[in-house]
């Protein structure tokens, strides 16, 4: 995404910016154009628009009893503990792995870089199966974890469990641009300067990652409270309990109480804006911070 | 590991530092072996533990059978639509200059930011029964909802931007220079399209297809709301492996899974060796 805006943020230069001036050369601006205007407004704008009105047509009453029931309360808090969870987990482990990617040179590198997309590849549905084998009571992992008193699969914590998994890459891929392009040199005259390996890290390197840091934390975040098929399967779904906020939305549908899916959904759909927003400045943050340095 | 835990106490600066590198490249390998190749490894190794003969046996009942088809269909119909949206789209946006450009590139990567369920519920209430076009679409006798054409739709809505995705940059940063040269010689649009253009972009929308058609096969939430699940008719691979697994069907489950797998690893290699190819055409 970063580098995406970039590209567009570029203003047009030499014989393509006069070429727009004397009109357009290049062909195909009213078909292009025509295309993507209908396509979007039929399959995505529609739908979403459809739902915000039947959302909105509740009228706030209904609405808010809905929203605020106890079962979509606890969700919420559910949804938020395990997104916050995973995403702090991603946040050490992700930097960690963008850090051993960008520095480090070692047998293997280019592979592990590859396996980073590995949980964008995997469908949901396939993670959510695989993560509960692994945590189950008789799992790989879930067997040791028992015998030291934690459960994970059917908690709260296999939620977490599975955004993780899923939103891994978000903060990897956010990361590692901008590792690359910090210059060691920096580092080095912090070195000279008399500063300690965990000083130079702490005042010189992190400061000018954190923008781009706390930009994939967003969109990893925003991932998790989205993520509906890796956690179901994991989840218990234990209303009150382990139950996330999609689920409930999906519960909704299933029961045919359209009104009330749609009010939980319009809440879904809200804070993914607000998240979009947030990204959004996050990543405008980031770029000026990027041009300061150069 | 263990070299570092016992590296010697009286080590200098420059040995340490070596260690430390060591120590946080070890502690990155193991944890991605937990969080990233144990899942995987569990599918593959859950499917293959069945045995050659019981593994296609899994795989080629009706129901499963039926699924992989409907998936297959969904992305035959799916992904060339989302490809001629996404060069469209690519097209619009890269190469020319308009008021609320940045809007419509907004607009076309919003479905990344919604919620699998909420756009399946978005589409509900288009073409559901009780939906916007629901009294439409009955008394003319069309089904879209728990059928093909919804599971269609949306999972058109969720893959959406990702050809555009890679396209964009990409024409982007190649600029228009060739294209107008191609003009002024007297090109026509096709001619420019697919003699100036597609070789430039070809690797790069190879990406986008190879990732779309891996979302759609994948994809799980916004299906599952709009297919109504209907066993071995509206049931694609990701919702079979559901319902195979609320079985108690294990082996079933984790053979589909372990297909689907197989299509995220193929995509996996494809992207590295389009990246190589994507690199050298810079």
């Amino acid at each position: 995404m970063t580098v995406l805006d970039q590209a567009i943020g570029r203003p047009l230069a030499g014989p393509a910016a006069s070429a727009v001036k004397q009109g357009r050369v290049v062909p195909g601006f009213r078909l292009s154009l025509g295309v993507t205007l209908v396509y979007a407004a039929l399959v995505i704008c529609l739908p979403l628009a459809t739902l915000i009105f039947v959302g909105a047509g509740l009228g706030f009453a209904d609405y808010w009893q809905v929203v605020t029931s106890p079962r979509a309360l606890a969700s919420y808090r559910v949804t938020l503990l395990s997104a916050a969870l995973a995403t702090a987990f991603n946040t050490v482990y992700g930097f960690m792995l963008a850090w051993v990617l960008v520095r480090y040179d070692f047998p293997g590198r280019r592979l592990l870089d590859a396996i980073v997309d590995l949980p964008f590849a995997l469908p949901t549905a396939v993670a959510g199966i695989a993560l509960t084998a692994l945590f189950a009571k008789n799992g790989w992992f879930g067997a040791p974890l028992l015998a030291m008193g934690i459960k994970v699969a059917y908690t709260p914590i296999g939620i977490a469990v599975a955004m993780a998994f899923t939103s891994l890459p978000f903060i990897v891929r956010t990361l590692q641009p901008v590792l690359e392009e910090l210059d060691s040199a920096v580092e080095e005259a912090a070195r000279t300067l008399g500063a300690g390996a965990f000083t130079v890290f702490r005042r010189v390197v992190l400061p000018i990652l954190v923008p781009a840091l706390l930009a994939g934390v967003s969109l990893a975040f925003a991932r998790s409270l989205g993520e509906f098929g890796a956690v179901i399967f994991i989840a218990g779904n234990q209303p009150y309990v382990s139950e996330i906020t999609a689920l409930v939305a999906f519960i909704k549908i299933e029961e045919y109480d359209y009104p009330a899916a749609a009010a939980i959904a319009t809440v879904m759909l809200g804070t993914a804006f607000i998240m979009l927003v947030v990204t959004n400045a996050l990543q405008a943050y980031a770029r000026r911070h990027e041009g300061d340095r150069r | 590991m263990s070299m570092v835990a016992h590296s010697p106490p009286s080590a200098g600066p420059a040995r340490r530092l070596v260690d430390g590198r060591r120590l946080i490249i070890g502690i990155v390998l193991l944890l991605t072996a937990i969080v990233i190749i144990a899942p995987v490894g569990v599918i593959l190794i859950q499917a293959g533990s069945q045995g050659f003969g019981a593994f296609l046996g899994s795989l080629s009942t009706s129901d499963t059978r039926a699924a992989i088809g409907l998936s297959l269909v969904t992305a035959l119909i799916v992904v060339p639509i989302n490809t001629l949206f996404g060069i469209a789209a690519a097209w619009a946006i890269a190469k020319f200059r308009f008021p609320g450009r940045k809007l419509l590139l907004a607009i076309v990567e919003l479905p990344f930011s919604v919620s699998p369920i909420v756009a399946g519920i978005a589409y509900l209430f288009v073409y559901g029964g009780q939906g916007l076009l629901g009294p439409f679409l009955d008394a003319h006798d069309l089904k879209i909802m728990f059928a093909l054409p919804g599971i269609v739709l949306a999972s058109m809505f969720v893959t959406a931007p990702f050809v555009a995705r890679e396209l964009i940059p990409l024409m982007t940063l190649q600029g228009n220079d060739d294209e107008e040269v191609a003009a002024t010689l007297g090109a026509h649009g096709r001619q420019i399209f697919f003699r100036v253009t597609l070789p430039n972009i070809r690797w790069g929308l190879l990406y986008g297809i190879v990732l779309c058609n891996a979302r759609v096969l994948g994809e799980f939430g916004a299906v599952s709301i709009v297919s109504g699940s209907i066993r071995g008719e509206t049931n694609t691979l990701p919702l079979q492996i559901e319902l195979l697994y609320h079985d108690y069907n294990t082996a079933g489950a984790f053979a589909a899974a372990s297909v689907l797998t197989l299509v995220a690893l193929v995509t996996l290699v494809v992207k590295l060796i389009l990246e190589a190819r994507i690199g050298e055409g810079h």
